[in-house]
């Protein structure tokens, strides 16, 4: 967006004149995130998947579970790419054609928040060591936008993987062969929650819908696992943060995530 | 990257790492202001084994025009590493990862830039990264700070940039290539040593909350040594004899 207009002005305004009162412009506590629903398995062709609603962000994540080549240098490890796309039916800014720097940072700030974490255990994912592994692909689709779509991303694709079978392959006549009618839950071995967090003025606010997302001066999203550790982190937008504030983020995020995690468990439970 | 030893020690009994250096020490820094004829502004770091050659032009005209705003100048930043700098010839068309780096570097250094004395203009920032070893997003971001002072662009500060990371379960300052593919994690910080504000800040790898807070720390105190470095080539250019 090259020019802002009036009404951008004025919402951004109001938002900054509630934050100095210690409210929000839809009255949520500065470190509550939006309502989130999770509705899994939502396209049965698909070997898992999610529709989530983060407030009024919605994106479907569906995974496809195929065999491939494994990458030359780690050929005793299975594949697992995650990707992201803003169709144009979710704003009416989004053009079609190639994706635009957000839409590259999006993507790949979901997939390191998943990769990092290790939540896909990829070294179960062998059919024959250096010649045959399984390939995880988890696309996700933003459907409808209201901010942080970082958040609505992970969470989709963190679902969606939760609720995935994979099918079974043995290796015959030196190519991999489907075991009809077996499949096994991924192999999971965490769940990460990735937190995002808006610096508008002075304040940080966890989750921005649309109209704080327009108003932020920068942005963090931190990805913890179910330890409580941190395993990523992407500092975006043309403002900064002092130590503090970065201290203060790494502690927000794992004490929402943890909360965050719980639902998404919910939906590991409902899957087995 | 290939060719990495596999039994490689990351961290000796000593605690001395594999490149010799100690925990908290960074790899040999050069900063050079200027160089370049044509460019308005520019820099060339070598950051250990890294060679970064960065070009600044603007504020000037914005083509396309409807990329101009009324309102403010604009920064625009191009990262991008020349097919001859990995260890296998790498596609010179931008890749998804120069596209984001890109992205990051630019907002680190939007904070820094006062683009609104230069409404509907462009300031151009060009990164070429010559020889690559890990750690170049810092060292290009590091580099086109002195680029842009070199330029006469009005600046509330520099930008200064390293990575904290972890390897053997210690913290350490200024990742190599051989720590960063073998390590347990890489936490790139830019900064603003008088604003005290971090404009860039990544992680990739696992932290514990303490780990997290400490490679903070680690990572700005590394800022401000880099920050004496790019004042020394600023100096070295416009009061000392290394002028050109």
């Amino acid at each position: 967006m090259t020019s802002t207009s009036v009404i951008d002005e004025l919402k951004k305004s109001q938002i900054l004149e509630l934050l100095e009162q210690g409210k929000r412009v839809d009255g949520r506590a500065l470190d509550e995130p939006r309502k989130i629903i999770i509705e899994t398995n939502a396209i049965p062709k698909a070997n898992g998947s999610a529709r989530i609603r983060l407030g009024d962000t919605e994106v479907v994540c569906g995974v496809k579970i195929q065999p491939d080549r494994p990458f030359p240098d780690t050929g005793d490890k299975g594949l697992f790419i995650c990707t992201a796309e803003l169709l144009p039916l979710s704003h009416p800014t989004v053009e079609t054609g190639p994706p635009q720097p957000p839409v590259i940072e999006l993507a790949r700030v979901v997939d390191r928040g998943i990769r990092e974490s290790h939540m896909v255990d990829v070294s179960q994912l062998v059919i024959e060591k250096d010649k045959s592994v399984i390939g995880v692909f988890a696309d996700n689709v933003v459907v409808d936008y209201d901010g942080n779509l970082f958040d609505a991303c992970s969470y989709a694709t963190t679902a969606a993987l939760l609720s995935s079978k994979t099918p079974k392959w043995n290796w015959v006549d030196d190519q991999p062969s489907l075991v009809e009618g077996e499949s096994v839950d991924l192999p999971i071995s965490t769940i990460p929650v990735s937190v995002t967090m808006g610096k508008i003025g002075n304040h940080i606010i966890v989750d921005p819908n649309g109209d704080e997302w327009e108003s932020m001066d920068a942005r963090i999203t931190i990805t913890t696992d179910s330890n409580g550790n941190i395993c990523a982190l992407q500092k975006g937008g043309s403002g900064g943060f002092t130590q503090d504030e970065i201290n203060q983020c790494g502690d927000v995020s794992i004490r929402v995530g943890a909360k965050i995690r719980e639902k998404l468990k919910e939906v590991q439970k409902g899957s087995q | 990257m290939g060719g990495r030893d596999a039994t490689m020690v990351l961290l000796d009994e000593n605690g001395i790492r594999c490149d010799g250096r100690k925990v908290d020490e960074p790899r040999r820094i050069m900063i050079k202001a200027g160089g370049l004829k044509n460019a308005d502004g520019s820099a060339y770091i070598e950051f250990g084994d890294n060679k970064i050659l960065v070009g600044v032009f603007g504020p000037r005209d914005v083509h396309p025009k409807h990329m101009s705003d009324t309102d403010t100048g604009i920064l625009r930043v191009r990262y991008h590493m020349e097919p001859f700098s990995v260890g296998e010839r790498k596609n010179p068309a931008p890749s998804r990862r120069e596209i984001e780096i890109s992205k990051v570097i630019k907002e680190a250094l939007e904070p820094a830039v006062m683009l609104d004395k230069f409404p509907r203009t462009a300031v151009d920032v060009f990164i070429e990264v010559l020889q690559a070893d890990g750690g170049t997003r810092c060292a290009a971001l590091t580099a086109a700070s002195v680029a842009l002072a070199d330029a006469g662009i009005p600046m509330r500060d520099m930008v200064s940039a390293i990575a904290a990371g972890k390897v053997a379960d210690t913290v350490i300052l200024d990742v190599n290539n051989e720590e960063d593919q073998a390590g347990q994690a890489d936490m790139p910080i830019g900064y603003m040593p008088n604003l005290e504000q971090i404009t860039l800040l990544q992680l990739d790898g696992i932290l514990t909350p303490e780990e997290y807070k400490k490679c903070v720390e680690v990572g700005v105190n590394g800022c401000k040594l880099v920050y004496e470095l790019q004042k020394k080539a600023l100096n070295d250019k416009y009061f000392g004899n290394g002028g050109d």
